[in-house]
């Protein structure tokens, strides 16, 4: 089954969208869309430094981007910049620099617009496992560090002052981030990453009473979404990555029709 | 020191000369206090005098940079902080709210709404609440929990003034009910006042500390609020220094009459500030 290309890069798509709705959800509810964008374009120096180093590209990128996550943590703590400008540096530094190494090294030939963009023919069978595999684990993780991720979503210092170790859970969700990130770079690329972690999020909102619902609702836009742009990409020739997320917006907005009907609903909910 | 050491109840948590610096700054220093179980302790004092750094600090949210904070073996904290914003995007009910740091049974949370006065609002969002509301509803998520120490920063933010009163009237229900300790920041202090043990008045260090009473007539209290605070409902005197005659005209204090009053009657004015 596996043989043809395009099934190998729809299950690898469904795969990710599916880890990828959950982990999003909680990317929008932090407000954390540029944080996971900087994280996503440090991607092409792990690239780079994957090549350079001969190591696994997805473990390159997994490092990099952690490393990227925790030097913003640290200038953020010196408090010299705001966020956003630290944000605007890193992200775009750690691009560049991805860009200038690949450059420079001649004697490999890297296709730099799959990495940017996504690839569906280059997705082989151990990516495929390492989807799987890697996605399961991201999943197990968030559902074990659920409780105190949420509530310190809601608020840190309620979550400190009660014993959820905030800063624990913080910590543990940049490295599932910087996981996805990895895992994802083939299918949609590096600079599209964000979008399968906040367009399915923000469509399932509205089909949403609790979070965990809301996660459930992310994950099928997601898979919705991947099915719809590979489906697309193979049609009308065009590129995997953003065919996805042109499918993912286009679920957002429809997700904005219901909106009327059900604020209506919810306003009468409320009377006693 | 204080006031209260002869009400029975285990050390909740202590302070000795705790102290917190931020960027170059002491926020409060050389703050001593302790909340043992079933004392209501009071904090008091103008904005920015570190009610909230203290009462962080006391329960572990902030390390203090001075001093030491200790606090008793498992003890179980149920905070209202005073400022919880709930991002639009994320989908959480009242209900939902009361398990958000521990797994409850149905009935517990339904009680704890129905104590604070809102369990119609069960399945509402919590965004869609007003602010006395919502108030209510992280006051109920605190002590659904039974904590061993209530700490409540400013937990009538929001609410109007019957209600206000229900709601300290709630809070002394609790500490008579379950026993627990309570820590609470105030800015209302003829209201609060009556129900508290102890009165600490911060202002970056302790100013003074003690029964309701001692502290009302401490000099150091009527340095810090100003002569007046010490009356009841100050703030609602209107002080009258001059007489309306019968043909419109009006007699001031010192004997002259004038065409007209310093103030606004019909407090138009205020409404106006307001806007």
């Amino acid at each position: 089954m596996l043989d043809d290309f395009f099934t190998r890069a729809m299950v690898a798509g469904i795969g990710l969208a599916l880890t990828a709705g959950p982990l999003g959800c909680f990317v929008v509810w932090r407000r954390m869309a540029y944080f996971g964008d900087t994280m996503a374009h440090s991607a092409l120096l792990g690239v780079a430094l994957a090549f350079l180093f001969q190591i696994n590209l997805m473990a390159g990128v997994f490092i990099v981007a952690t490393l990227a996550s925790l030097a913003l943590l640290f200038l953020q703590s010196r408090g010299s910049l705001s966020t956003d400008a630290l944000l605007g540096i890193l992200s775009h530094s750690t691009l560049a620099l991805g860009l200038v190494m690949v450059a420079f090294m001649s004697w490999i030939r890297i296709d730099l617009m799959g990495f940017l963009f996504g690839d569906i023919l280059a997705v082989s069978r151990l990516d495929i496992a390492m989807i799987y595999g890697g996605g399961a684990l991201v999943l197990a993780v968030l559902a074990w560090l659920w409780r105190p991720l949420l509530a310190a979503t809601v608020n840190t210092e309620i979550a400190e002052a009660e014993g959820l170790r905030p800063e624990r859970a913080r910590f543990v969700f940049m490295l599932l981030m910087a996981a996805v990130i990895a895992i994802a770079m083939k299918i949609v690329g590096i600079l599209l990453i964000t979008s399968l972690l906040i367009i399915p999020a923000a469509a399932g909102r509205r089909f949403a009473a609790t979070p965990e619902g809301m996660a459930v609702a992310a994950a099928l836009a997601g898979v919705l979404a991947v099915a719809g742009g590979l489906s697309a990409s193979l049609n009308f020739d065009t590129p995997s990555g953003p065919s996805i997320v042109v499918v993912a917006l286009i679920l957002f907005l429809l997700s904005l029709l219901r909106l009327p009907a059900r604020q209506a609903g919810r306003e009468a909910g409320r009377t006693p | 020191m204080l006031q209260a050491t002869e009400r029975s109840g285990e050390t909740l948590v202590e302070m000795r000369n705790a102290g917190v610096r931020r960027a170059g700054r002491w926020l409060v220093r050389g703050v001593d206090l302790a909340v043992r179980r079933g004392e209501i302790v009071t904090l008091i004092g103008p904005n920015g005098s570190g009610k909230s750094t203290t009462v962080k600090t006391a329960i572990g949210v902030i390390a203090p940079d001075e001093g030491e904070v200790r606090r008793a073996p498992g003890l179980k904290v149920g905070y209202v902080p005073q400022k919880v914003t709930v991002d639009w995007t994320l989908p959480l009910s009242v209900e939902r709210l009361m398990r958000l740091t521990g797994p409850l049974p149905r009935a517990e949370v339904a009680a704890a709404l129905e104590a604070v006065g809102i369990p119609h609002l069960a399945a509402a969002e919590v965004q869609t609440l007003s602010g006395g509301e919502f108030q209510r509803a992280l006051l109920a998520r605190a002590l659904v929990r039974k904590p061993d120490l209530l700490v409540l920063d400013e937990p009538v933010q929001g609410v109007d003034f019957s209600g206000e009163i229900a709601l300290y009237q709630l809070i002394r229900d609790i500490r008579e009910r379950t026993g627990c300790g309570i820590l609470l920041i105030s800015h209302d202090l003829h209201v609060v006042m009556a129900e508290t043990d102890t009165v600490i008045c911060l202002n970056g260090h302790v100013c003074c500390r003690g029964t309701p009473e001692s502290v009302l007539r401490s000099p150091e209290y009527a340095q810090l609020f100003g002569a007046r605070a010490g009356e009841t409902l100050a703030i609602y005197n209107h002080h009258h220094d001059h007489t309306h005659l019968a043909d419109g005209r009006v007699r001031l204090a010192d004997g002259t009459i004038a065409e007209r009053c310093g103030h606004d009657h019909d407090h138009a004015g205020e409404r106006h500030d307001a806007r």
